[in-house]
C-alpha cells in the first residue's frame, strides 16, 4: 500500500497498522499521549493530530486523529501542516493547564514524555492566569510513589492496570476536570505488575518508590543491556548505576520475550545488588571463630592449596552464568560436577530439558498469541509473572479475533474492540493446587492435587489421541472437563499448554508433554510453554551432574574431600539435615557468593562474586533462549566474576577475557555452539568507536570522585564487550543486543524506543538479543505412561508449595519494598478441613511434616481442594520441605490464660 | 627626530595620567552585581534550602564539575544530600545558574578564590550555602509547586485550587 507523507511517497509493507504507528515507524516525530503500542489506540488526548487530503488537488484538507485512522491506498498525509501543529499547540496548551509547575523535583523529568511532546508540539508560555486544580495522593505501598496533580488523564494508567494486566484495585473516580486514578482507598497495589505504571505513565504521576530513595536522573544512570535474574523468563532489563550503586531497573524491549513489560520481582529486586550482606572481601575462617578477611592473592593460593588434593568436586548454581558453571565444570572434570538440587528437584530439572528437547516451545510472544490455553499445575502469577501477563492477552484473543472479523474492526482499534468483546474470554482452562491470580480467566478452575491434576493432563491427552495411554478411575467430573478442554484445544488454531515444576510433580510434566504430543500431531501450531525455577535453570541442566544426594555419597565414599559452591544457597535447595552431613562430611568447603547466607556461613573459605549487575555472562532461559547480560558496572576488586576466580584456580587454562571462555564453550559441547554469536564480539565498534555506558549528558564527571582526590581517575577500560564504563563513544543506534538505553533526539522518554525498531513493536535494528540454543528434535514425540501420585511422608493432609512472587526469590527479598510485600509463613487450609480441625481464619496451628514440627498460622482458602494444603515455598523464614508431601495439621494448644491460677 | 620627541613626550605625560590599575591586594575593586565569581546556594525567604537537587545546574556544565546527590526529608522536601562543586574545573560561565529553575545556585562577584593546593578548591554543600535569597530575595519555589510539603497541605500554595473530592459527582 502507498502513502504520501509530506508529498513523499512511502509503501506500507503492514496496511493493518494506524497511521500513527506507520508515521512513528517511517521516522515522524508525531505526538501522542494515550496511544501504546500494546495498549493500542482509544483517541482520546487528541495530540496525534495530523492533516489528511482527500487527493494531490485538495489543499484545504481535513484534521484526523492519526491513532483512529486507517491508511489508505494513495492517502496524502502532513505532519508539518501548520494547521495541524497550531491544534496539536493547543492542545497541549489545555493539557498543561493544570501540570504543576514541578518539573525540578518530579522523577520523571529528563525522561519524560510529557515534556517531550510539550516540546515537539511547540508550547513554549503559559497563558492562563487562573487556579491549578489540585489532588490529593495516596500511598500506593513500597514500590509506586503517587502524585496526582501531574495527571493528564491520558487514561492509559487504567487501560494497562485494569484492562491489560488483570489489576482490580486502580479505576477511575471523579468527573469533568476532576478525574483521579487512583485505588478506591490508599494502600499497596495488589497488581504484581503495579511498577509498570512508572513507564506507562506518561508524565509523573506513578514513579519508581525505590528510585526515589537514592533517586538519580536518567542522563546521570550508567546503563547497559542487562537480563533479569529474579526468574527463569530472562525477561530482558536496563539496570542503572551511580555512585558506584545500582538505581534502577527498567524495560528493555525484547519481542519475543517481555516485549514492553517487567513484573515487579523484576523491576524491584535488584536492592541485593546494595545490600549490606554484600561480600566484598575474600573470606577464611580462623579455626572455629568467625570469618576474617585476606587478600585475594592470598584467598587464591589458598583455594589452590585446598584444591591440591584432587579429591574436588564443584556445585554448579542455577542463578549463576553459564560461564561461571562451565568454568567449574572445567576446574573440578565434568565427572564431579554436580547440581545443588535435591533429588526430587534434579529429577524435574532434567524432565524439564528432556521436554524442551522434544516439544517447539513457546516464547511469551507466541504464548500471547494463542488461542487456546490449557494451564496445567502452575501458579505462573508467582512462579513467572510475565508468563501471567502473556496468557492474559491470549484469554482475550480468540473473542477479539472472531469480533474483529466479524464487524471489520482494525486490531488497534482497542476502544471499539474492547467495546465490543466486553468480558468475553477465549478457551482457558485452569487445573491448579490452590487459588491463582488467572482464576478469573478461566470458566471453572479445577483445583486438586498434583497427582490428580497430572491424570486430567494424561485423560486431556488420551481425549486428543486414543493412541495416548488412558487413565483409570479417573472421577466422572474430570472425565467430562477432560473432554472438553480436548474439544477445545483440538479446534483451536494455536493451542498452547503450560506446565511446570513448580507443584514438584514429574508426573505433571510427563502429563503436560503427553497434551504437546497429542495436539503436534494433528497441529504443528500447538506450542509448550514450561517455567523454570531460576534464572539459568535450563542453562545449568545443560551441563550434566548428579544431586545433592550423589554429592554426599561422594564425599562418603572417599572419592571425594573438597567442595567448591558455586552461587547457590544448598539449604533453599535441600532439607537442611541433608545439607548440614554435607558440610560435616567435607573436609574443606569453598564458597563463591555474592551475598552472605546460610551456606557461606559453613565455608572454609568465601569468594565474593560479582552480581549481575558487575558481570557480563550468558543466561537460557526458560524456552532454551540463550541471551547476554553485559556488566553495568565494573566490580570493585577483589570483587570479580566466579568464573573469573575458578579460571584463576584452574591450572592449564587462561581465559583472561569473555570471549576467550565463550570459545572454549562453543567447542565444548554442542548445545552450545551459538554462545560466542549471540552479539556482536568485543572487537565490534560503530564507526571506530564503542558504545558508552553513560549517556552524553552524564554530569558530575570531574566532581563525583573530587573528595576523594582532585584527580579524575581514568574511566575503567572493559576488554570483555564492545561497550565502554564513559561517556566517550558512538553517538550512533548500537544493534539490538547492545542498546544501552533508550534515547535519540527530541525521545528523552523510553517512548522513543521505536527509534531503536524496524517498526513500531517490530524487531530491533540490528537484530533481536539472543538466540533459542535447544531446538525442538523433528522425532515425533512418544507418550509418557500416566504414573500413580507420588508423596512422600504419612498423614491425612497432603502438603503443596504455595509460590510468592515476592518472597520465594532468594536475591529480591533483600530489596526493602519486595521484603514489605513477601508474606510471613503461614499454612493455608481448604474451608473442608479447616471447618473439620475447627480452625478460623488466622488461628495458631501446628503443622507437622517431614519430621519437623512448625508452629503457624491458618488461612483458610477456598479454593484449596479437601485433604490438601498450602506451604509458602522457599520463602526466607520457612525451613526447605520438599514438596508436595504428606503430613499433618492440627489446632494449637491454646496459650494459658495469664494472671489466673 | 620629531618622532622621537613626540614618543618622549607622550610617555612623559603618560606619567601623570589618571591610573587604572590598583594595588590589589590592598585595594579593592567592587565588582558588579552580574559578575560570575564564586557560586553560592542560596536559601528561600523562609530560611530553607532553596537547592531540591534537580540536577540542571549538574546536567548543563560543560565540565562537569557539579555533583550533586538528591535525598528527600520527612518534611516532603528534596535537597541535596551532597552538593559538590570543583572550582579547579570550573570556568564560571554561569550555566548553572541559567539552568536553575528555584533561582538557588547563583554566581557571586568574588574572584578570589586562588588556593595553593588544588584539593582545597572542592567545595562541599557547607561551603557553597549562604543564610539569604542572594540575588532573588522573594522566590519560594515549594510556594508555588502543588507539592504538599510540612506546613502546606496540597492546595494550600499559591494560584492554586482546593483538592478535589474524586467521590463527588456534581458539576
Amino acid at each position: 500500500m502507498k502513502i504520501y507523507i509530506e508529498n513523499r511517497r512511502f509503501d506500507l509493507t503492514d496496511p493493518s497498522v494506524n497511521l500513527l504507528e506507520a508515521c512513528l515507524s517511517l521516522g515522524f516525530d508525531v505526538p501522542y499521549f494515550c496511544w501504546h503500542p500494546v495498549l493500542r489506540s482509544v483517541g482520546a488526548c487528541r495530540q496525534c493530530a495530523v492533516k489528511v487530503f482527500k487527493d494531490e488537488a485538495d489543499t484545504r484538507g481535513r484534521i484526523v486523529m492519526s491513532c483512529m485512522t486507517a491508511p489508505a491506498e494513495g492517502m496524502r498525509v502532513s505532519v508539518n501542516d501548520d494547521e495541524a501543529r497550531e491544534f496539536r499547540a493547543k492542545v497541549i496548551e489545555w493539557l498543561m493547564l493544570n501540570h504543576p509547575h514541578d518539573c525540578p523535583i518530579c522523577d520523571e523529568g529528563g525522561e519524560c514524555h510529557l515534556q517531550d511532546v510539550t516540546v515537539m508540539a511547540g508550547h513554549v508560555r503559559r497563558q492562563s492566569r487562573f487556579p491549578k486544580r489540585t489532588h490529593r495522593n495516596q500511598d500506593l505501598g513500597p514500590l509506586v510513589n503517587h502524585e496526582m496533580n501531574r495527571c493528564i488523564q491520558c487514561y492509559r494508567c487504567v487501560r494497562f492496570y485494569a484492562d491489560y494486566a488483570g489489576g482490580r484495585d486502580v479505576g477511575v473516580q471523579g468527573c469533568h476536570d476532576g478525574v483521579y486514578f487512583g485505588r478506591p482507598s490508599p494502600g499497596p497495589l495488589e497488581s504484581e505488575f503495579s511498577g509498570n505504571l512508572v513507564e506507562v505513565c506518561p508524565t509523573g504521576v506513578f514513579t519508581d518508590k525505590s528510585l526515589k530513595r537514592h533517586y538519580t536522573r536518567k542522563w546521570d544512570l550508567q546503563t547497559a543491556p542487562s537480563v533479569c535474574v529474579h526468574c527463569g523468563l530472562g525477561c530482558n532489563t536496563f539496570p542503572g548505576q551511580r555512585y558506584g550503586t545500582l538505581r534502577r531497573v527498567r524495560t528493555r524491549y525484547h519481542r519475543e520475550v517481555n516485549g514492553y513489560f517487567l513484573c515487579d520481582r523484576g523491576r524491584y529486586g535488584y536492592e541485593f545488588v546494595n545490600s549490606p550482606r554484600r561480600i566484598l572481601q575474600a573470606l577464611l575462617r580462623q579455626g572455629d571463630n568467625a570469618l576474617a578477611q585476606v587478600s585475594a592473592e592470598e584467598a587464591i593460593r589458598l583455594a589452590k592449596s585446598l584444591l591440591s588434593s584432587g579429591k574436588c568436586i564443584g556445585l554448579g548454581s542455577p542463578r549463576a552464568t553459564l560461564e561461571s558453571n562451565f568454568a567449574l565444570r572445567t576446574l573440578v572434570s565434568p565427572s564431579r560436577f554436580f547440581h545443588p538440587l535435591a533429588v526430587s528437584q534434579h529429577l524435574l530439572s532434567g524432565s524439564s530439558l528432556s521436554l524442551l528437547r522434544r516439544f517447539p516451545l513457546a516464547s511469551l510472544r507466541d504464548v500471547s498469541q494463542s488461542t487456546a490455553v490449557f494451564l496445567l499445575g502452575e501458579d505462573v502469577s508467582n512462579t513467572a509473572p510475565l508468563l501471567a501477563l502473556a496468557l492474559r492477552q491470549a484469554a482475550v484473543r480468540a473473542p477479539r479475533l472472531a469480533k474483529a472479523a466479524l464487524l471489520k474492526i482494525p486490531a488497534w482499534h482497542e476502544a471499539a474492540l474492547r467495546t465490543a468483546v466486553q468480558e468475553e474470554k477465549g478457551p482457558f482452562f485452569l487445573a491448579a493446587t490452590g487459588p491463582t491470580r488467572l482464576d478469573d480467566l478461566a470458566a471453572a478452575p479445577y483445583r486438586a492435587a498434583p497427582g490428580d491434576l497430572a491424570a486430567l493432563g494424561f485423560a486431556v491427552a488420551h481425549a486428543l489421541d486414543p493412541a495416548a495411554p488412558a487413565v483409570p478411575n479417573l472421577p466422572p467430573a474430570a472425565a467430562e472437563l477432560a473432554e472438553r478442554i480436548a474439544a477445545s484445544l483440538k479446534s483451536a488454531a494455536a493451542p498452547l499448554i503450560v506446565s511446570g515444576p513448580s507443584c514438584g510433580s514429574e508426573a505433571l510434566l510427563h502429563a503436560a508433554a503427553n497434551v504437546a504430543a497429542a495436539l503436534g500431531k494433528t497441529n504443528p501450531q500447538a506450542r509448550l510453554c514450561l517455567t523454570a525455577p531460576e534464572c539459568n535453570s535450563v542453562g545449568l541442566a545443560l551441563l550434566p551432574g548428579g544431586n545433592l544426594a550423589d554429592v554426599l555419597r561422594a564425599l562418603r565414599d572417599g572419592s571425594a574431600d573438597t567442595l567448591i559452591v558455586l552461587e547457590s544457597d544448598l539449604y533453599r535447595h535441600a532439607d537442611a539435615a541433608l545439607v548440614d552431613e554435607i558440610f560435616t562430611a567435607a573436609k574443606h568447603v569453598i564458597v563463591i557468593d555474592s551475598l552472605a547466607n546460610a551456606t557461606t556461613a559453613r565455608a572454609e573459605l568465601v569468594l565474593p562474586a560479582a552480581t549481575f549487575a558487575e558481570s557480563s555472562g550468558t543466561l537460557v532461559n526458560n524456552e532454551g533462549r540463550a541471551q547476554r547480560s553485559y556488566a553495568v558496572c565494573p566490580p570493585k576488586a577483589p570483587v570479580q566474576e566466579s568464573w573469573r576466580w575458578l579460571t584463576a584456580l584452574t591450572p592449564n587454562v587462561s581465559w583472561p577475557r569473555w570471549e576467550d571462555i565463550l570459545a572454549a564453550m562453543a567447542v565444548s559441547s554442542g548445545d552450545f555452539r551459538d554462545v560466542t554469536t549471540l552479539g556482536p564480539a568485543a572487537d565490534f565498534r560503530l564507526v571506530g568507536q564503542k558504545i558508552p555506558r553513560q549517556p552524553h549528558r552524564y554530569s558530575g564527571r570531574t566532581a563525583m570522585t573530587a573528595h576523594i582526590d582532585v584527580r579524575e581517575p581514568a574511566p575503567a577500560a572493559d576488554l570483555d564487550t564492545p561497550l565502554a564504563f564513559s561517556m566517550e563513544g558512538s553517538p550512533l543506534n548500537p544493534p539490538g543486543p547492545l542498546i544501552p538505553r533508550y534515547w535519540s533526539p527530541r525521545w528523552n522518554s523510553d517512548q522513543g524506543v521505536h527509534k531503536f525498531q524496524i517498526e513500531v513493536a517490530g524487531p530491533l535494528q540490528g537484530g533481536d538479543p539472543g538466540k533459542r540454543i535447544i531446538e525442538p528434535s523433528s522425532e515425533p514425540a512418544g507418550y509418557f505412561a500416566p504414573t500413580p501420585p507420588a508423596s512422600e511422608g504419612d498423614g491425612e493432609i497432603l502438603f503443596t508449595p504455595a509460590w510468592h512472587v515476592f518472597g520465594s526469590e532468594e536475591l529480591s527479598v533483600h530489596s526493602p519494598g519486595i521484603a514489605e510485600l513477601a508474606p510471613r509463613p503461614y499454612v493455608a487450609l481448604g474451608p473442608v478441613d479447616a471447618g473439620r480441625l475447627g480452625v478460623r481464619d488466622g488461628a495458631p496451628v501446628t503443622v507437622t511434616l517431614a519430621g519437623r514440627t512448625l508452629a503457624l498460622p491458618a488461612r483458610i482458602l477456598e479454593a484449596i481442594p479437601p485433604g490438601a494444603a498450602a506451604l509458602p515455598a522457599a520463602l526466607a523464614d520457612l525451613p526447605f520441605f520438599s514438596l508436595p508431601a504428606r503430613g499433618s495439621v492440627s489446632l494449637a494448644a491454646p496459650a494459658a490464660p495469664e494472671g489466673r491460677p | 627626530m620629531l618622532s622621537i620627541l613626540r614618543t618622549i613626550w607622550t610617555v612623559f605625560r603618560h606619567g601623570f595620567a589618571r591610573r587604572f590599575t590598583v594595588q590589589y591586594p590592598e585595594q579593592k575593586r567592587t565588582y558588579s552585581p552580574r559578575w560570575r565569581g564564586r557560586i553560592i546556594l542560596s536559601r528561600d525567604p523562609d530560611g530553607q534550602e532553596r537547592c531540591v537537587a534537580c540536577h540542571l545546574c549538574s546536567a548543563v556544565c560543560p565540565v562537569d564539575c557539579i555533583a550533586i546527590q538528591a535525598a528527600e526529608g520527612p518534611d516532603g522536601r528534596r535537597y541535596p544530600e551532597f552538593f559538590r562543586i570543583n572550582f579547579s574545573r570550573c570556568i564560571f560561565c554561569g550555566f548553572c545558574e541559567e539552568a536553575c529553575p528555584t533561582c538557588a545556585i547563583q554566581l557571586t562577584p568574588d574572584a578570589e578564590m586562588a588556593e595553593p593546593i588544588r584539593q582545597s578548591l572542592v567545595y562541599e554543600k557547607e561551603d557553597l550555602l549562604i543564610s539569604g535569597p542572594g540575588k532573588v530575595p522573594g522566590y519560594n519555589f515549594y510556594r508555588r509547586a502543588g507539592l504538599e510539603i510540612a506546613g502546606q497541605a496540597k492546595g494550600e500554595g499559591e494560584n492554586q485550587k482546593p483538592p478535589v473530592d474524586p467521590k463527588t459527582l456534581l458539576p
